[in-house]
């Protein structure tokens, strides 16, 4: 297969995450606009993985090691927006930022 | 074009379709669901990069507990009285625009640099080589990755506690 496969996917992805992050108003969708562009790189690291043929597995190594924090992240995010909708009532974020 | 090349891109096809529509659905919980999909999509490139672990990682942390909690939080945060709910902002062209920069940056450095590799696969990413790789050579990393797990669940709890005392 070629490399370049997995790269402009994970290019594109990227992108996509990038645009869900500024453009949603949605505390929690921002959230995943986070993990999508987490995911792109967890794609380039597997690709490079596999094509170096790496014996330590560094690549997947610091894949497994991207989604644990990825977790830790999503658990903080979501604690913090939970307490900010009870604070303020609200997650959208131009709101948030208007009340504040 | 091997079997595994059109397998890849109809998998690639797939993750983009449904980030997109992720990205861009009207519905909260739509959005979530899209990600599902888009996420069950990586794991299958990433089976098809001989990375099954990595895979089966991916469909238990991300599609099994990452969604459900993003769901759970769009569930409790459902706010009656929010206003209008558009739930894109007014910079979405902007925000359109920086993410095709993005991307096709990424792209053209990724194409120039790259062009030509292949990924031969005989080098099989299974639980058994990557939990050797883990633990002879990854160990301090693992461990330290321990602590900050156990940091943000403790975090977490103190933040979301704070908030319902008062």
């Amino acid at each position: 297969m070629p490399l370049l496969y997995p790269l402009v996917l994970a290019a594109v992805l990227f992108g996509i995450g990038v645009y869900g992050v500024l453009a949603r108003r949605n505390a929690v969708l921002m959230l995943l606009g986070v993990e999508l562009m987490l995911n792109a790189v967890n794609l380039n690291l597997v690709a490079f993985d596999a094509w170096l043929g790496d014996e330590i597995h560094t690549g997947q190594s610091l894949t497994l090691f991207t989604i644990a924090i990825a977790a830790a992240e999503i658990g903080l995010g979501l604690a913090i927006i939970l307490a900010l909708f009870r604070a303020v009532r609200t997650i959208d974020v131009d709101q948030v930022g208007a009340q504040s | 074009m091997t079997a595994t090349e059109v397998l890849f891109l109809l998998f690639a096809a797939l993750a983009v379709g449904s980030a997109l529509l992720a990205m861009t659905s009207k519905q909260l919980v739509h959005s979530a669901l899209w990600l599902v999909v888009t996420l069950g999509a990586i794991a299958g490139c990433f089976v098809l990069m001989t990375a099954e672990f990595v895979a089966w990682v991916q469909v238990l942390v991300y599609v099994g507990s990452i969604v459900v909690l993003v769901i759970f939080a769009l569930m409790m945060t459902r706010q009656p009285t929010a206003g209008p709910s558009a739930e894109v902002t007014g910079n979405r062209w902007t925000a359109a625009v920086l993410g095709v920069v993005a991307a096709g940056g990424l792209g053209a450095t990724v194409v120039a640099g790259f062009e030509g590799e292949r990924i031969e696969g005989d080098h099989i990413g299974t639980a058994a080589s990557l939990g050797e790789a883990l633990f002879n050579d990854w160990v301090l990393a693992f461990e330290v990755l321990s602590l900050v797990l156990l940091a943000a669940l403790i975090g977490a709890i103190v933040i979301s506690r704070a908030g319902s005392e008062r």
